[in-house]
């Protein structure tokens, strides 16, 4: 019990996981009457993880709505007890993530960071310059799947690490390692190119 | 590589110069495309599309969902269909340009007599004799009728004729659902829900039906027709009964009259109305 409240702290103070609590708990009783109360909490998380693991906004788009019917196919064969026990986050993530990589087994990811190309000419590099998203979303997408989809799911969503392992299953651990490895090869890329690639605080802005 | 031990991360990863990168990658969360949500919700059945299409008897608005088609109907505007729609199923119909192409191919062909051709039906919220007689009237050949006493004799529900013509009257996708093909039990056209008598009469017409005809006969008493040289009766619409010549047909007035006479029930058309269907 001396360990406890260093388990529980974070989740009890997440608002999201308050409103997903609140959603199970309306889905189990009248699951058609509440799925559209899902959908819009969850479509536009799992479309920016599908855009960021796929790189292409038809397939996220696809992606998305192809987790979502699953989801409810899902919860139609669940039973009540079931369906109050399911943390929404992690678990509509497992099913986006799948799709994606089952999408990605057909269809390979395009990984070449176009803006951050070596020898291009930093000044004269409009698209780096109109649309930092889009570089950043480039270079993301150089990075191998299972360190992408960490990066994705903690940076881009802003999945706790408990999340992440239960939407994987992989240890928090492993997936600390794959984000920190990530970031590094993203700070290591970026150093390579040149400061003027990427003006962070234009990014960030 | 002390770094990569889990507990040192929290700390590390503001150590290393990651605090603008992760702040960058913050910024590439972003909205689903509106049309996401709406389109997730109708291929669950949640919610409709809906688009007009041309028929014999005018435009019409078709709905549907994942599920397969959920209404037809011949309301004179969007606002109408939409709250009809809802007031009957309680969802929302979202009106669209067209229908899918695949399903617009597939009433096209409905309509023009291929039965083969492939459409779901969204029956929720329908009770299951309802649904009985309006498969048993997708049965009907385009061209040809069916009194309801056969409908009900059919479904194994012989006196249940009112409860038919009621459940025909509730067809919730009529002409793809083709209850316009069901007459009443003298021959007469009868009522109908999509528009009334006139459109009935207009859809029978264009599909090869011959309503005067059909009334014409219904005038005279005539049921069904024979031929003297098989010795088997049908309905007058029968595909068989329609290729008797006038020199060998016969004409009945009952079906008694029919076996009376040494003839036996045509095998397609299975034209004996169960007693008390009548």
């Amino acid at each position: 019990m001396v360990f406890h409240w260093v388990m529980d702290a974070p989740a009890a103070t997440d608002p999201n996981a308050d409103l997903d609590a609140a959603l199970v708990a309306r889905l189990a009783v009248d699951l058609d009457a509440s799925f559209e109360a899902l959908v819009n909490a969850h479509v536009d998380r799992l479309f920016s993880i599908a855009l960021r693991i796929l790189s292409d906004r038809g397939d996220a788009e696809e992606a998305a709505q192809d987790a979502l019917v699953r989801a409810y196919r899902a919860l139609g064969g669940y039973d009540v007890g079931r369906i109050r026990e399911l943390r929404l986050r992690p678990w509509l993530t497992t099913i986006v993530v799948n799709v994606c990589r089952n999408r990605t087994r057909v269809k390979r990811v395009k990984t070449t960071g176009l803006a951050f190309e070596p020898g291009a000419e930093p000044a004269v590099d409009p698209v780096a310059r109109r649309d930092a998203r889009d570089a950043w979303a480039n270079l993301l997408a150089t990075l191998p799947p299972a360190q992408r989809v960490a990066i994705v799911l903690r940076h881009v969503d802003g999945l706790s690490y408990a999340e992440m392992a239960e939407a994987l299953g992989k240890p928090e651990g492993t997936l600390k390692a794959q984000v920190h490895r990530g970031l590094a090869t993203l700070r290591d890329a970026l150093a390579d190119e040149g400061p003027d690639h990427l003006d962070h605080k234009e990014m960030t802005a | 590589m002390t770094r990569l031990d889990p507990n040192s991360l929290a700390v590390s990863e503001r150590d290393e110069g990651f605090a603008a990168i992760e702040a960058a990658l913050a910024t590439l969360a972003e909205p689903a495309p509106a049309r996401l949500g709406h389109a997730t919700l109708v291929a669950v059945g949640l919610a409709d599309d809906y688009a007009v299409i041309d028929s014999p008897i005018g435009p019409l608005r078709v709905a549907w969902n994942g599920r397969g088609v959920s209404s037809v109907a011949g309301d004179s505007d969007d606002r109408a269909f939409e709250q009809g729609f809802f007031a009957r199923t309680g969802r929302r119909a979202t009106r669209v340009d067209s229908l899918p192409p695949r399903l617009a191919r597939s009433i096209e062909r409905r309509l023009s007599g291929d039965r083969r051709a492939r459409i779901d039906l969204d029956l929720r919220g329908t009770t299951e004799f309802e649904q009985a007689v309006w498969l048993k009237a997708l049965e009907i050949p385009r061209g040809e009728v069916r009194p309801y006493g056969w409908i009900a004799t059919e479904i194994g529900r012989p006196r249940a004729v009112r409860a038919v013509g009621t459940a025909l009257g509730h067809n919730p996708i009529p002409l793809i659902v083709p209850c316009h093909r069901v007459v009443r039990t003298d021959g007469f056209i009868g009522q109908y829900s999509l528009g009334g008598p006139a459109n009935k009469r207009a859809i029978l017409a264009a599909e090869g039906a011959d309503p005067d005809g059909l009334e014409g006969l219904a005038k005279a008493g005539v049921r069904y027709i024979g031929s003297d040289t098989t010795h088997i009766f049908c309905l007058p619409t029968c595909h068989d009964a329609r290729r008797v010549t006038a020199r060998h047909e016969r004409r009945f007035h009952s079906s008694d009259e029919a076996f009376r006479a040494g003839y036996r029930p045509c095998r397609h058309c299975r034209p004996v109305v169960a007693a008390g269907a009548a």
